[in-house]
């Protein structure tokens, strides 16, 4: 069966479908961006004909720098934020008794299967100044009532802990779900404390889940559009609201398709960073070495 | 001791903050307050006033038209895919899994831009046609998926059962695939449909006059249009969102006899 090496009719017949319809609407497209960066733009919002670096030359604008300097470190904190929370919450569900842990499961999923938009939405009118934070906020003397709490960085970091969560949330949780949590005993036993337990016996037991966290939660953000553009003002504008702002305001695609480029470079990083990770230590759960 | 009841804390902390939002989005839409800094009293005149919006009901009709057309070609590629991957390990499926693995990391914004990118160069005019092929594009995969994570429980030998019984392939698809695989295929559609339904980033990229979906008039409103009608509006969607995870879970919890059952010959 393995010495086959020509692919039968009804494999090619299966694969050419899904195949084909990817090749041409996800692989090209995506070659495509990188060939529109050095082509020119036309006055009419689409693409010229030739060949230019013009794109390449606009990435040196000047706010550039600070832009992507921001979209980058929103996105580390913002996932590291996901997975602090989400380390707790999986260990707790992986604990809860099977009745308790389906319906913790279940509620986290709801925000998943309920509209992304809303969710922003719901945040912004809660962060308004005439907002129930706000007003909280200000009736305990915690901010001063001139404060604005939207149409900054805060407000994005916030919101995307809130909309991404249970992306960092689900494949921990599958993790630890696995998770002999009879090895936590037997570490104390042995004396360990809880906390040394659980930060060299459980973590590293569920390291793969924390990978895949990182990564569903990371790489989205990076390219994150709608929170900043809604919550987060010019002051936490990140890389994907500058690249709708080329196409949708200066209609200029080739100019967008630069940065679009860009942005598939950044995102490349972690998924070189996670693959690297993974065959460097070839089985990264030690804990299938025990019995 | 104390220690202990950390996570647990902490996992109450973060359903607050998953369903507080949510919980103040709906109250406030049954606030007379125009502006809901307090609650001025009880009304039901904004759904009033929803009712009469033309534009959204328009928009949730395309919303539903594509939907459903998304979710069933995708469920086709989808499963065709997921079948593929399961049956063949060669190098043609070692590259196919890669390219239908790769939607799932790619961020939406860099998915928009590079299919807006096509259907320019293309000459292709942006409208219902163009979000169809861009939400098929990325719901194939996240079929595709669901389906392979079903497929791995599938045991191959009943389709060669059925072979030596002198059962042809369209048979052995009607009768013994399609059956054993329909769970996950309805998973798979409902995940598909709620991706599409719900999909703004990359519909706002590809979408031309005429063509507004529900996410996309939604969008236009927390921009320009007035919050307490976005509230109704949110707060509707939120109750048809539960009913469906209800209705969902009761009927995966009731398939689980039935899928057993199937194991007989039919």
């Amino acid at each position: 069966m393995s010495g086959r090496t020509r692919a039968s009719g009804a494999e090619l017949a299966a694969t050419a479908p899904s195949f084909l319809w990817l090749a041409l609407f996800f692989v090209v497209p995506t070659l495509l961006v990188f060939a529109v960066a050095f082509r020119p733009s036309d006055p009419y919002g689409g693409i010229g004909a030739g060949w230019t670096l013009e794109s390449l030359r606009a990435l040196g604008n000047p706010s550039y720098p600070a832009i992507i300097w921001r979209t980058v470190w929103v996105s580390v904190v913002a996932t590291v934020l996901c997975v602090a929370l989400a380390i707790p919450t999986a260990y707790a569900m992986a604990r809860a008794p099977v009745r308790w842990r389906r319906t913790i499961l279940l509620l986290v999923v709801i925000p998943f299967w309920t509209s992304f938009l809303v969710r922003v939405f719901a945040w912004k009118t809660l962060l308004h100044p005439d907002g129930l934070v706000k007003s909280l906020l200000v009736a305990l003397g915690l901010v001063q009532p001139e404060t604005t709490l939207l149409y900054n960085v805060g407000a994005v970091l916030l919101v995307t802990v809130h909309t991404d969560l249970p992306f960092a949330i689900l494949p921990i949780y599958a993790a630890a779900e696995k998770f002999d949590l009879r090895l936590l005993e037997a570490a104390r036993d042995l004396g360990a404390g809880s906390w040394y337990a659980f930060r060299r016996v459980f973590l590293p037991g569920i390291s793969r889940g924390i990978q895949n966290g990182v990564l569903m939660v990371l790489i989205p953000v990076l390219g994150s559009y709608v929170v900043p553009d809604i919550v987060g003002g010019p002051s936490g504008e990140m890389l994907g609201g500058t690249i709708a702002q080329r196409v949708f305001v200066d209609r200029n695609l080739p100019n967008a398709a630069g940065l679009a480029a860009l942005l598939a470079l950044a995102v490349l990083l972690p998924l070189i960073g996670a693959l690297w990770l993974q065959t460097r230590r070839g089985r990264p759960l030690r804990m299938e070495e025990l019995p | 001791m104390s220690r202990n009841r950390l996570p647990i804390l902490v996992t109450l902390g973060v359903l607050v903050f998953f369903y507080l939002p949510i919980a103040v989005l709906v109250a406030q839409s049954f606030n007379a307050s125009r502006y809901g800094g307090h609650w001025e009293g009880f009304t039901l005149a904004w759904y009033a006033r929803l009712l009469r919006e033309r534009e959204i009901w328009r928009s949730l009709r395309n919303s539903l038209l594509i939907a459903s057309t998304v979710t069933l070609a995708s469920v086709v590629l989808g499963t065709t895919a997921a079948f593929a991957l399961h049956r063949w390990k060669g190098r043609l499926q070692q590259a196919h899994y890669a390219l239908v693995y790769s939607p799932l990391v790619v961020p939406d914004i860099l998915m928009g831009m590079s299919l807006l990118m096509l259907f320019v160069s293309l000459g292709v005019r942006l409208g219902l046609g163009t979000i169809f092929v861009a939400q098929v594009t990325f719901c194939v995969s996240y079929v595709a998926m669901v389906v392979l994570a079903r497929l791995q429980y599938f045991d191959y030998t009943v389709v060669e059962a059925a072979q030596d019984l002198g059962a042809g392939w369209w048979t052995v698809a009607r009768r013994v695939l399609l059956p054993l695989l329909a769970p996950g295929i309805a998973a798979g559609g409902l995940l598909a449909f709620t991706l599409s339904i719900d999909d703004f980033v990359i519909t706002f990229f590809v979408a031309g006059p005429g063509s507004t979906t529900l996410p996309l008039r939604i969008y236009s409103m927390i921009k320009f249009g007035s919050p307490p009608l976005i509230n109704a509006l949110s707060t509707i969607m939120l109750a048809v969102t539960f009913l469906a995870v209800v209705v969902s879970q009761r009927l995966a919890a009731g398939k689980e006899v039935p899928a057993r059952a199937s194991n007989h010959p039919g």
